[in-house]
């Protein structure tokens, strides 16, 4: 029989679990590129890999303590966000959609490839790269929490960590939109030419935009690897898709969407791929196999992304008085 | 300049045989502690005096073979040895340094060499004291080739690899000439034509040409309805070009895993994919697949170029791409185009799958959008939506790619064409046939 | 409808120009000089102009047939577009390789010939957006509210004020892509003077504007030069043209063909010859091409009112 307590305790577990932050956190930089700029960027898993790599790469091959691995981890953000945004911001939005793409398939194959193994770790890639981070914490060891949600010491250290940083950042984010710099923003979104022709210098603030996004994605992606190892393949374009997903579904031009967005994603996510394994498991589905079941999930992502686009491009947080207005 | 280095007849048969870190994983658990591993051919007795090791596991077309001599050299310590039966083998060093390991090709079976004549590569151990080295094995014979005749071999591979990007690339520019979209599901439709042509000729056992002229009219079909059942009702809605194009992406993805779905993750070959390259022409040697499909590749672009600029179809959909609501205006059907230039995309990216599976070799799941981002590269590189634009783009494309890898480590060479798609965007962002828009 | 649209008769500013009135000819205190400015995409050009000078104070209007390059010629002074090659400068600096955002901030203003309302802003952020120097408008400034909380009041202050003299204010806080097309019009041109600009440059204001917003989009440009703005405007509309322009400027084929004062300029047979260009020698009566028919309305009108 299905173990239905077993799949809503693990679907619960998703809704504070640190990948939901990262990917909480990536979202809300994307919102910063797509939702508020108009920026159509397809490389937030290279900011994503670059957190990582940059985060361990630091603590492994360099020796350096935590904040400096952050530092370079969003150093190294910058700099690539420099590099795609500065052949790509004067062009059309379309041509900033390919390069990005584009220039996180060549972070990944970097990282994977074997020329520079010693580093990266290749295709295997990285770990042993948490102690410091467990050294800060100030939890006594133990197991703590109640029901789905018990946890020992560190992993409740790297979720108060992660929460902490994106609510953060969605302060933050929070400050500058309503703030006269976000009214630009917003208003290269409209129409950059009409900005330009006002007098603001919209490379650069397309330019912020695109380094402060691709900052957020890049801390996500170090609180991505803090419960698991850095492994290249989680990198691909899909991590991007997935990240869209969670935007489109909470509101591109929102700032609680895309914290909200993720644990929605993740929960159900969680709930039915459990409910999908348990369930072939039972001879529910005779016509499937597991790993049909596993793949099932992903075609339910593709069909969400398509509908929600279509029949709710606002989301679920985004202003329904803008819904008669979208382009 | 005369080099001993490999021809790889079967270059695109990059069997990536990852020896390795996967496999170091499992030794690392499992393998290492075994006993009965230290029976084999000695490969562990001697690694167990040592700290430091080096692993791999030689595989070719996912079968392992035994009995390969490996070598090690370096810092004044040599040692060898040879593969198990399950395609692994571990030396142990006395220091963690850099060392020189050597694979003997005469110890690979008949017809196997390793890729770019990369035989001898220089390992180093990183954090680990377990350092994964990987050879890349191809089908081939070991030839000396000097380097122009290299050249020339990549060039051919190249203009090969260009011309069936071109296929798939002027259907992703035609589509987005008129419609404004770029359909990332692009690469579903190329990998659609494939599967077609491995259910009709291998499962369904069906005559080679008819399965091509079957999946290609397939493929065909799947840009009508995915015109029909989607984008134009998408369009009537008004739904802009942005939403339109992540629902391209949100189709694509569920595309792409329904089609793992039902054939599974693994790559299968189709019929006369491994035919021996037998003409030759100079230093090149070709099979006669490889002729047939840049045969093909020629003769479809030519019949394209003849419907864009002869015919009256093939001027209205240039008039579309040019100015729809002009187009419109002067009475052409904007509509009845976009449907025949789907329709049109699709067949070509079907076919272009195709080609890509004698290509790669292989058919698998995901095997479009492997290439998804050259096809954009190449179409990004002409000009957007230019379809002639879309040829000299893809063309250089496939000639960087595999020239490049007279430099470039294998595993990179597509980093070096995804590069100069961004340097192009520096220098000439409408691309090199591409036309600037107006403002104002 | 000529009589009721002109209740008042606006003040003209004369004696702009030094020495004859003809195409490129010398002005008396110039805000903006071109010189060789030339554009051509592919195979036509759409802009070669010689010489050319905008009087400082008045309101100039430029006009020319369809894709005489009056758009593409704002484009190329205002920074938008870069032209083949040529010298331009404004008050006197040059303006070659200036970007536009900078070109706006030395105050020279432009619109659209397609209107650019921000849809998803509100109104008043569209205005507010308008303003100079705001400080607000820096990443780190912008996080703390007491760096930019005043100046945002005054900004507001004076938003408001022009939406009234504008006639927006009941719209302020709906957005922008709620309004009418004429209202934009108004919108993009309140926005405009939200900068104190020097010179403004119109493209096109009154297209698409029903008659009745005419007059008071007649006044507002009027209001400007008496607030010592300097207006450059496209139009088509040769009734406008006539009412408030101090001087007009002539444009075919990328061409400077004529320049004078509007009562004069229109007798210039190279004006007719613009006009009516390849159609020349077909019957001026039965034309049943809209464009021309078109043209040869205007100008029949503008030879009546010569009259
Ligand atoms: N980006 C561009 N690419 C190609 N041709 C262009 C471009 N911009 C303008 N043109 C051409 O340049 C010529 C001048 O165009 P422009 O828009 O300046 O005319 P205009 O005088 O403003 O006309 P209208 O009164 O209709 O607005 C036209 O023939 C037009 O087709
Ligand atoms: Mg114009």
């Amino acid at each position: 029989m299905i173990d239905w307590i077993q799949i809503f305790s693990n679907a619960a577990q998703e809704l504070i679990s640190p990948t939901t932050a990262a990917y909480a956190l990536a979202a809300l930089g994307l919102a910063i590129h797509f939702g508020y700029t108009g920026l159509l960027n397809f490389g937030q898993a290279g900011f994503m890999a670059l957190g990582a790599y940059g985060f361990a790469i630091s603590t492994l091959t360099f020796g350096f303590p935590v904040w400096a691995s952050v530092l370079v981890g969003i150093g190294a953000s910058i700099v690539f966000a420099l590099i795609l945004g500065i052949p790509t911001l004067r062009l059309r939005a379309d041509y900033l959609a390919i390069v990005t793409i584009a220039a996180a398939e060549i972070l990944r194959l970097i990282f994977t490839t074997n020329t520079f193994d010693d580093v990266t770790g290749s295709a295997s890639g990285l770990q042993g790269y948490k102690g410091g981070l467990a050294a800060l914490n100030p939890i006594p060891p133990g197991t703590y929490g109640f029901g789905p949600f018990t946890y020992n010491a560190y992993d409740w250290w790297i979720r108060i960590l992660g929460w902490t940083v994106v609510i953060l950042a969605a302060l933050f984010t929070w400050s500058i939109m309503r703030s006269p710099w976000g009214r630009v923003i917003k208003g290269i979104r409209e129409d950059e030419d009409a900005v330009r022709a006002l007098g603001k210098n919209v490379y650069s603030y397309k330019m912020q935009s695109l380094i402060l996004g691709g900052a957020f994605g890049t801390l996500g992606g170090m609180i991505f690897i803090m419960p698991r190892a850095v492994v290249p393949a989680n990198y691909q374009t899909s991590l991007t898709f997935f990240i869209y997903a969670i935007l489109l579904l909470g509101g591109a031009a929102t700032i609680l969407g895309p914290i909200v967005g993720s644990m929605i994603f993740w929960v159900l996510l969680s709930f039915f791929s459990g409910f999908m394994a348990r369930a072939v498991e039972a001879g529910w589905f005779p016509f499937m196999t597991q790993v049909q079941a596993g793949q099932l999930r992903f075609i339910l992502v593709g069909i969400a992304i398509m509908l929600l686009v279509v029949f709710r491009p606002q989301g679920i947080f985004g202003n329904k008085k803008e819904l008669s207005f979208v382009r | 300049m005369e080099s001993t280095q490999s021809v790889r007849p079967h270059s695109r048969g990059r069997w990536l045989i990852l020896l390795g870190l996967l496999v170091s994983a499992l030794t690392l658990s499992g393998i290492a502690a075994s006993p009965a591993m230290a029976d084999e051919g000695g490969t562990d007795s001697q690694a167990e005096e040592f700290e430091y090791f080096f692993s791999g596991n030689v595989k070719y077309n996912d079968e392992p073979l035994e009995g390969v001599s490996i070598s090690v050299s370096g810092n004044g310590y040599e040692a060898e040895t040879e593969t198990d039966e399950n395609g692994q083998w571990t030396i142990g060093v006395p220091e963690k340094d850099a060392y020189e390991v050597t694979l003997d090709e005469d110890t690979l079976p008949e017809g196997v060499i390793v890729e770019d004549g990369q035989s001898t590569v220089d390992a180093e151990f990183g954090l680990t004291s377990r350092k994964a080295v990987n050879f890349f094995l191809g089908e081939g014979q070991r030839v000396t080739t000097d380097y122009g005749a290299q050249v020339l071999i990549r060039v051919v591979n190249g203009l090969n690899f260009g011309l069936l990007l071109a296929l798939a690339a002027i259907g992703l520019s035609l589509i987005f000439g008129t419609t404004g979209l770029s359909n990332f599901a692009h690469a579903e439709m190329i990998t659609f034509g494939a599967l077609m042509m491995l259910t009709f000729s291998t499962t369904l056992a069906f005559p080679v040409w008819l399965a091509i002229l079957i999946a290609v009219v397939l493929a065909a079909g799947l840009g009508w309805t995915l015109d029909a059942g989607l984008w134009k009702p998408l369009r009537k809605r008004g739904v802009g070009l942005i939403p339109l194009m992540i629902v391209s992406i949100g189709l694509s993805l569920a595309l792409r895993y329904t089609f793992q779905f039902f054939y599974g993750g693994s790559t299968r070959q189709l019929p006369g994919a491994t035919l021996p390259r037998e003409i030759s022409l100079g230093p090149i040697l070709l099979s006669w697949i490889d002729v047939a499909s840049m045969a093909t590749s020629v003769v479809v672009l030519l019949a394209v170029a003849y419907f864009l600029l002869r015919t009256r179809i093939g001027k209205a959909t240039r008039a579309v791409s040019d100015n729809a609501p002009l187009a419109a205006a002067s009475g052409i059907d904007v509509d009845r185009v976009i449907r025949i230039v789907w329709v049109l995309g699709g067949g070509l990216a079907g076919l272009a799958g195709i080609l890509w599976a004698y290509f790669r070799p292989g058919v698998s799941w995901d095997m479009g959008f492997q290439i998804l981002l050259l096809v954009f590269a190449a179409v990004t590189l002409g000009g957007l939506g230019t379809a002639f634009g879309a040829l000299v783009g893809s063309l250089i494309v496939g000639l960087f790619i595999e020239v490049s890898t007279l430099w470039l480590p294998s595993d990179m060479k597509y980093v070096g064409a995804l590069l100069v798609l961004i340097l192009v965007l520096l220098f000439r962002p409408q691309g090199i046939l591409g036309r600037r828009e107006r403002i104002g | 409808m000529s009589d009721n649209a002109t209740p008042t008769t606006p003040v003209k500013t004369t004696g702009l120009h030094v020495g004859d009135a003809g195409p490129g000819c010398k002005k008396v205190d110039p805000i903006i000089i071109a010189d060789g400015v030339k554009r051509t995409f592919g195979g036509l050009t759409a802009v070669d102009v010689a010489h050319v000078e905008i009087p400082r104070g008045a309101i100039t209007a430029l006009i020319g047939p369809n894709g005489a390059g009056k758009t593409t010629f704002f484009n190329l002074l205002t920074g938008f577009d870069k032209p083949d090659e040529g010298k331009w400068e404004f008050d006197g600096r040059s303006l070659a390789h200036v970007p536009a955002y900078r070109v706006a901030r030395m105050g020279l203003i432009r619109t659209f010939q397609l209107t650019k309302a921000l849809g998803l802003l509100t109104v008043l952020d569209n205005m507010k957006l308008g303003a100079k120097g705001q400080s607000g408008e820096n990443l780190f400034r912008s996080v703390f509210p007491f760096f930019w909380r005043k100046q945002e009041d005054d900004i507001e202050a004076k938003a408001k004020e022009i939406l009234s003299r504008f006639k927006l204010d009941a719209k302020q806080e709906d957005y922008a892509a709620s309004l009418s097309g004429g209202q934009r019009k108004l919108l993009e041109m309140a926005r405009a003077l939200m900068s104190d600009p020097t010179l403004v440059m119109l493209d096109e204001p009154m297209a698409g504007v029903n008659p009745a917003l005419t007059q008071s989009l007649l006044d507002h440009i009027l209001d400007l030069k008496s607030q010592g703005m300097t207006v450059l405007f496209v139009e088509h509309d040769m009734h406008m043209v006539r009412h408030i322009a101090d001087w007009v400027i002539v444009m075919a084929e990328g061409k400077i063909v004529a320049e004078g004062d509007p009562h004069e300029v229109m007798r210039d047979p190279a004006v007719i010859d613009a006009y009516l260009g390849a159609h020349h020698d077909t019957d001026l009566g039965d034309d049943d091409d809209p464009e021309t028919a078109e043209h040869i309305h205007a100008l029949k009108e503008l030879i009546d009112d010569e009259q």
